[in-house]
């Protein structure tokens, strides 16, 4: 942990009072599993997937993290609903600290159970997501029958039906009789969606939820979700790798775009700004990466990157994460770490963990690093050489 | 600094591979599922070809007939004719028996497929993969490991650690770049690549097909470049062409495609793709799923979903249509496309 207290990101000009979910300075490590005999010599391999990760998730809030595979967005956004523990930091529920409450440890104000409800989950795949020898209905009841015992079979079946209709899976009664193979892959994921709204949650996860789909799906499925959530008054937390869909659920919602590298948010903030000026040299370097419909527009110029290839998260880089890759990175970037500064930011303002965004930072008088004045040429062999 | 788009390839009259009237059928129980329809379509000599469709839409399909791939029970029809020189003579590649399919196959067309890590042998070191590749088609080892160096080093590769790795030890790119230069150790004139870059970063994706344009300058590669992700091709592709639901929909120059398709569903296609510079409320779903191969109608395949679908388009398969220079499209009702499926100004000219 790197000690420094930063106030999370992204709080809501009418105070804390509307914030579901606060993480604080919360990293995530895992241990590589190591044989018996290498144990005994060496200390095991630490990944740190998240790290000294502080945000804010207000009510009716869509944030929408993006980074490339292994940059921690799907552990972040696991460790923002209460499903991974963190190694380091806190997260709280509406002021109740979830794993606190999960442990028995203080004084529990909300129950582990009805925080565990408030926060739900899309997957990915939705065919795995849903178990293929039971019918939509049977896979629909079993949380209710959970979480509300008493609940009678019709009032359980009603509800499940006006959901099923209300997410234009018409007519309800045919379709939750179908198993999940006889569904097409963007009805599954509305299954999946119904599930998750059955515990009518604060905070819904959904990882890559479009990403299986097909193209011509995947906007109506994003304007499903937004529609959902407006009318539900939950929070989203949507990962993506793709800009393009990241920007079209945060803009239409109104949210924020968060991006990450190496286990840390290196921008975050209303798409808008992010997209169109891109601060973090990271940002850019993922604007430069999703094409343009206008051939014209998009020549296939060289990545803006020195190498194209992520170092070994095992092994992340001193300083700033991003300064072995970075085409503006100068000596300064090795020694210490850029800070989001979130501190200091007017509410739900942008934050950019840069040090060219300090224009008194030492950073403007240090030596440029080998290879960053040719931008042009990416480092041979990535992190091979 | 952005390259020079090369004009090469787009010489009409150079294919080197000609793809005529090719269908791929699947022997049902009762009908016949046809996953590729009477397909035609040249490429051209030193050009790449983006082969744009949705999952199912019969692109994998067209890649495997163009090498007599297509696997048992499915049954391949039609022509397909590879010229290795200009003025030579074709070889039809449907009718070549086995051993003759083994060396026309890597040595003269070759296949990248989707996921490196199902196409390297877990248990063999990378350098394996290319010694093997080398030795069964009788070509000179050392002089081979030589071009292998020079191969993974064109592709920002260290070659010594790559070839002294197992895959799984290789990140998704490194390993994807890896079988991009596998792909190429025998010098061949042709490069299929079937969703290349699809498992990967979006960073990754646009490195390695910047890479790929300047790998088709030094190796004089034609390149046929199948994906479902239309913007991505783009950038890269000579021409375009458009499948949907098992045959042709548009073929043409990109610039043309993109900002000048005569057909109404590479314009919806264009609408629903989300990008980042067009407006939110130009983003529109297209309405309707696309057809089972069992089941596929008898007339023009997108009618179904076409807002500009009559009585004639149910009924009949639409013929070609010239629409401009170089580019045609498969719709009766092409001259009404550009009205009834309207692109906003922002998507292309931005």
């Amino acid at each position: 942990m790197s000690g420094h207290t930063s106030s999370p990101v992204g709080r809501s000009a009418t105070g804390t009072d509307d914030v579901v979910m606060s993480l604080e300075n919360v990293s995530v490590h895992f241990d590589e599993k190591q044989g018996f005999v290498d144990s005994l010599f060496n200390e095991p391999r630490r990944v740190k997937a998240v790290s000294d990760v502080s945000i804010d998730i207000p009510e009716n809030d869509v944030l929408a993290l993006v980074g490339e595979s292994g940059c921690g967005k799907t552990t972040l956004g696991k460790t923002i609903i209460g499903v991974q523990r963190p190694t380091e930091g806190s997260v709280s529920y509406r002021g109740q600290d979830v794993w606190d409450a999960k442990d028995g440890v203080g004084d529990v104000t909300i129950p582990h159970g009805d925080i565990r409800k408030a926060l739900q989950m899309i997957h990915q795949d939705p065919g795995a997501a849903l178990n293929p020898n039971r019918k939509v209905l049977t896979s629909l009841e079993a949380p209710l029958e959970r979480w509300d015992p008493e609940m009678s079979t019709e009032d359980r079946r009603a509800r499940i039906f006006a959901l099923l209709d209300r997410v234009g899976m018409e007519p309800p009664q045919d379709y939750a009789h179908r198993y999940p193979h006889q569904l097409s892959g963007g009805e599954q994921q509305r299954v999946a969606l119904v599930r998750t709204l059955l515990m009518n949650p604060d905070v819904i996860l959904a990882d890559e939820a479009v990403s299986a789909l097909d193209v011509s799906l995947r906007v109506e499925t994003m304007d499903l979700l937004l529609e959902l959530q407006t009318q539900f008054n939950t929070s989203f937390v949507f990962i993506s790798h793709t800009l393009s869909n990241a920007r079209y659920l945060a803009e239409k919602a109104g949210g924020r775009i968060g991006i990450m590298y190496l286990g840390e948010i290196v921008e975050i903030g209303p798409p808008d700004e992010v997209l169109n000026d891109p601060q973090h040299p990271y940002s850019k370097v993922l604007r430069w990466a999703t094409a343009d419909l206008d051939p014209n527009e998009q020549e296939m110029v060289d990545p803006p990157v020195r190498s194209i290839d992520i170092p070994d998260p095992v092994d992340p880089p001193s300083g700033c994460g991003f300064h072995t890759r970075c085409p503006e990175a100068r000596e300064a970037c090795k020694r210490s770490a850029p800070d989001l500064d979130a501190e200091n930011a007017a509410p739900g303002a942008r934050c950019v963990a840069c040090h060219r965004t300090d224009p008194t930072h030492e950073y403007w008088n240090s030596e440029p690093l080998a290879g960053t004045e040719d931008t042009t040429t990416p480092d041979v062999g990535g992190d091979g050489r | 600094m952005p390259r020079e788009r090369h004009e090469t390839g787009r010489d009409a009259s150079d294919p080197i591979v000609e793809v005529r009237n090719v269908s791929v059928t699947y022997d049902l129980e009762n009908r016949d599922a046809m996953v590729l329809d009477d397909v035609s379509i040249d490429l051209r000599r030193g050009e790449i070809l983006g082969v744009v469709g949705e999952s199912g839409s019969g692109k994998s399909m067209l890649a495997n007939a163009m090498m007599d791939a297509v696997e048992e029970p499915g049954i391949t029809t039609g022509e397909v004719r590879y010229y290795p020189e200009s003025d030579a003579a074709p070889i039809n590649v449907l009718d070549l028996t086995d051993e003759e399919l083994r060396e026309l196959r890597w040595e003269e067309i070759s296949m990248v497929f989707q996921g490196a890590l199902s196409s390297f042998n877990p248990t063999m070191k990378i350098r394996g993969h290319f010694e093997e590749t080398l030795k069964a088609h009788d070509y000179d080892v050392e002089e081979g490991m030589e071009r292998a160096r020079e191969l993974l080093s064109d592709l920002y590769l260290d070659p010594d650690r790559v070839l002294d790795s197992y895959s799984h030890e290789l990140s998704g790119g490194m390993s994807q770049r890896a079988l991009i230069a596998l792909s190429l150790i025998l010098e061949p004139e042709v490069l299929l690549m079937d969703e290349p870059t699809a498992a990967l970063d979006l960073l990754m994706q646009r490195s390695i097909l910047s890479l790929l344009d300047d790998i088709k300058q030094k190796y004089d590669l034609s390149i046929l470049f199948i994906t479902h992700d239309l913007p991505l091709v783009a950038g890269l592709a000579d021409r375009l062409a458009i499948l949907y639901a098992f045959e042709l929909a548009e073929v043409g120059s990109t610039e043309q495609v993109v900002s000048n398709s005569q057909h109404p569903y590479t314009r919806a296609l264009l609408k629903a793709v989300p990008n980042l510079d067009a407006p939110l409320s130009t983003m529109q779903p297209i309405e309707g799923t696309a057809p089972n191969p069992a089941h596929a109608p008898s007339g023009c395949h997108y009618a179904p979903r076409c807002p500009l679908a009559t009585e004639e388009c149910h009924q009949e398969q639409p013929p070609w249509f010239d629409v401009a220079d170089d580019q045609r499209t498969a719709c009766f009702h092409h001259d009404e496309a550009e009205e009834a499926v309207a692109l906003e100004p922002g998507v292309v000219d931005a």
